[in-house]
């Protein structure tokens, strides 16, 4: 690991500040992502601001919905009686990722910014535009069977590998984040990650030194109805070859309201306005499902090793909402 | 092949090894039952594995209790930072380089050398520590990070001379066979045995919203599977904790020893050159 000055943060506008001040600065919330990264030398960072000792772990009811601290816990967050009760789909999303060890860790600002897991991200042997831009894309006609389906570029074809986040923007939350002005904003989940383009190397749109404070969830209608389904290589600790949060609002056994977000498909977790069309005013049964189903993967552009994801994509959609209208 | 194997006199130390002992006197018992391994493990039976493996980790607990000493800081340290870490209870305060992990930390240090380095990259559990009750990977913890938290390592889950519940239950059900995955292993159970208490849920808790504490095996192997054991020892691992979580103790297989009996069993190993 190369060398890096370790700087501990007294409180969030110091943290912004000392990061904006110095480009080759981050911000150190558990560590999960980033020292893994560093120990492959793909991040290089030479100074680590610690922020886990800021005043931002709080979880609280707040306008009818509920905050949620970035630096509060995974598992603290996926346990807290007001997200179990309320949002069981962040909570189902949280603990199908990662194991225990990793979300007693791992804080909620630093899950949303995790890396994407795409094997020549990782290897500083082979060519990629996201590590290093310019060099190419090793993915694009390599072993590209964990990759993207949905708006990748020929300079990118990573994908956000992250569960909670799905289930962020399916329940519509919204990122609060500080810059080093002290200027704050306030992104919706959906908005926060990006497509690839041509800069791949930026995973969102965060500007360097804008420090995730809080993540703030509205009042939700889709406590009842909702399952987040999570399709991988084995039963657990590994990432999503493709997830589904699927969450309905119902009414008399027809969907008033519906969210289909798909992750491990894309660059950013990806919203199928097309299916939640063909959802609402409809039935909730399997027949309908399939016709969503189709309607969210119809525009997949599937890669050499990754086709089986459209079929895959359809059934787990299928399948997840089957158990969110608890037909299944 | 078979020469180098000398099976009437059990496993020998290595010169290294025999260095070590003589520098660290507390450790020369160890030495001695590691001589006698085979003919405890057979002759003896798990009661005095268990005793072995408790004055092991007492000899290793005691290398570290100066409290307040301030050990020297290793060459080529960059960014150096001094930390306070609490460890099993006794502080020491280190300066260490910004870079070095937990796991560094204990093994390279602090001679806590329980916790394991497997991948060192957050995939196999092996360094599975106690921060603040809670487990966590120490090797993806930066040393400085922990600063003023309880960390508690496999040395320290032992009350003298008692075994932790989780570790005298991975003996008895055999939940190891190399041995190299069980102290992550071990902290990882009792890091899931404390969040099933607190009710927290996991990804094959059927419903997140409904409070329960109770763990099936499909439970345990869920919380645990954080932590991989390449020789398969999972059914005893999962065997262990269930025992440990439910309460209901099954019969055990063997003992401790203590005083004159274990004088004279000693005494019969030494006199017993056949294993």
């Amino acid at each position: 690991m190369r060398p890096f000055k370790y700087v501990r943060a007294s409180d969030a506008a110091a943290a912004a500040r000392a990061v904006a001040a110095n480009p080759r600065a981050k911000f150190l919330g558990g560590g999960t992502n980033i020292l893994d990264l560093m120990k492959e030398d793909v991040e290089r960072p030479n100074e680590l601001v610690d922020v886990t000792r800021l005043k931002l772990s709080e979880i609280k009811a707040a306008s009818g919905g509920v905050s949620i601290g970035a630096l509060a816990k995974n598992s603290d967050t996926a346990n807290h009686p007001l997200i179990r009760r309320n949002y069981p789909l962040l909570t189902q999303a949280i603990v199908a990722g990662a194991s225990g060890q990793l979300r007693n860790m791992a804080t909620n600002g630093g899950n949303l910014l995790q890396r994407t897991r795409c094997q020549y991200f990782y290897d500083t042997a082979m060519p990629c535009n996201k590590r290093e831009p310019g060099t190419g894309c090793g993915a694009l006609e390599g072993l590209n069977r964990i990759h993207a389906i949905f708006g990748w570029s020929d300079k990118c074809v990573a994908t956000y590998p992250g569960d909670m986040a799905n289930a962020l923007y399916a329940l519509d939350a919204v990122v609060r984040v500080r810059g080093a002005s002290g200027r704050e904003r306030a992104i919706p989940v959906g908005e926060f990650h990006r497509l690839p383009g041509d800069t791949p190397q930026q995973d969102s749109n965060l500007a360097h030194g804008e420090l995730i404070t809080a993540i703030d969830l509205p009042k939700s209608n889709f406590a009842k109805n909702s399952y987040y389904l999570k399709v991988r290589d084995r039963a657990s600790y590994a990432f999503a070859l493709v997830s589904v949060a699927a969450a309905l609002e119902l009414e008399r056994g027809r969907v008033k309201q519906a969210r289909v977000v798909l992750g491990s498909v894309a660059h950013k977790p990806w919203r199928s306005l097309e299916a939640e069309a063909a959802l609402v005013g409809g039935p909730a049964s399997e027949e309908s499902f399939r016709r969503a189903a189709e309607a969210a993967l119809a525009g997949a552009k599937p890669l050499a090793h990754n086709g089986y994801k459209v079929e895959l994509g359809k059934r787990a959609v299928v399948r997840a909402l089957m158990r969110a209208s608890r037909l299944a | 092949m078979s020469d180098e194997f000398d099976e009437s006199s059990g496993p020998e130390l290595t010169a290294d090894e025999e260095a070590l002992l003589k520098e660290m006197p507390t450790l020369t018992d160890v030495g001695q039952a590691r001589r006698t391994f085979m003919g405890q493990t057979i002759a003896g039976g798990m009661g005095l594995f268990a005793l072995m493996l408790l004055e092991k980790e007492r000899a290793l607990a005691a290398l570290c209790t100066e409290p307040g000493a301030v050990f020297a800081a290793a060459p080529a340290v960059e960014n150096p930072v001094r930390v306070a870490l609490k460890i099993n209870g006794a502080t020491r305060t280190l300066e260490l380089d910004s870079r070095m992990v937990l796991l560094d930390a204990l093994r390279e240090r602090l001679e806590l050398t329980g916790t394991k380095k497997g991948c060192d990259q957050g995939q196999c559990g092996a360094c599975t520590v106690l921060v603040d009750g809670r487990r966590v990977l120490s090797c993806l913890t930066l040393a400085a990070t922990v600063e003023g938290k309880e960390v508690t390592t496999v040395e320290g889950l032992a009350k003298e001379d008692e075994l932790h519940p989780v570790q005298a239950a991975f003996i008895k059900y055999d939940g190891f066979q190399c041995g190299y995955c069980t102290p992550g292993q071990i902290c990882s159970a009792v890091g899931v045995l404390a969040e099933a208490r607190r009710g927290d849920v996991s990804h094959v808790t059927e419903d997140v919203n409904a409070s329960t504490t109770r763990l099936t095996d499909d439970e345990i192997r869920e919380r645990m599977s954080g932590n991989i054991c390449r020789c398969g020892a999972y059914p005893g691992i999962v065997a262990a904790i269930r025992e440990v979580h439910s309460g209901r103790e099954s019969a055990r297989t063997w003992r401790f020893v203590e005083g004159e009996e274990l004088a004279r069993v000693r005494k019969e190993w030494e006199a017993d050159e056949t294993v």
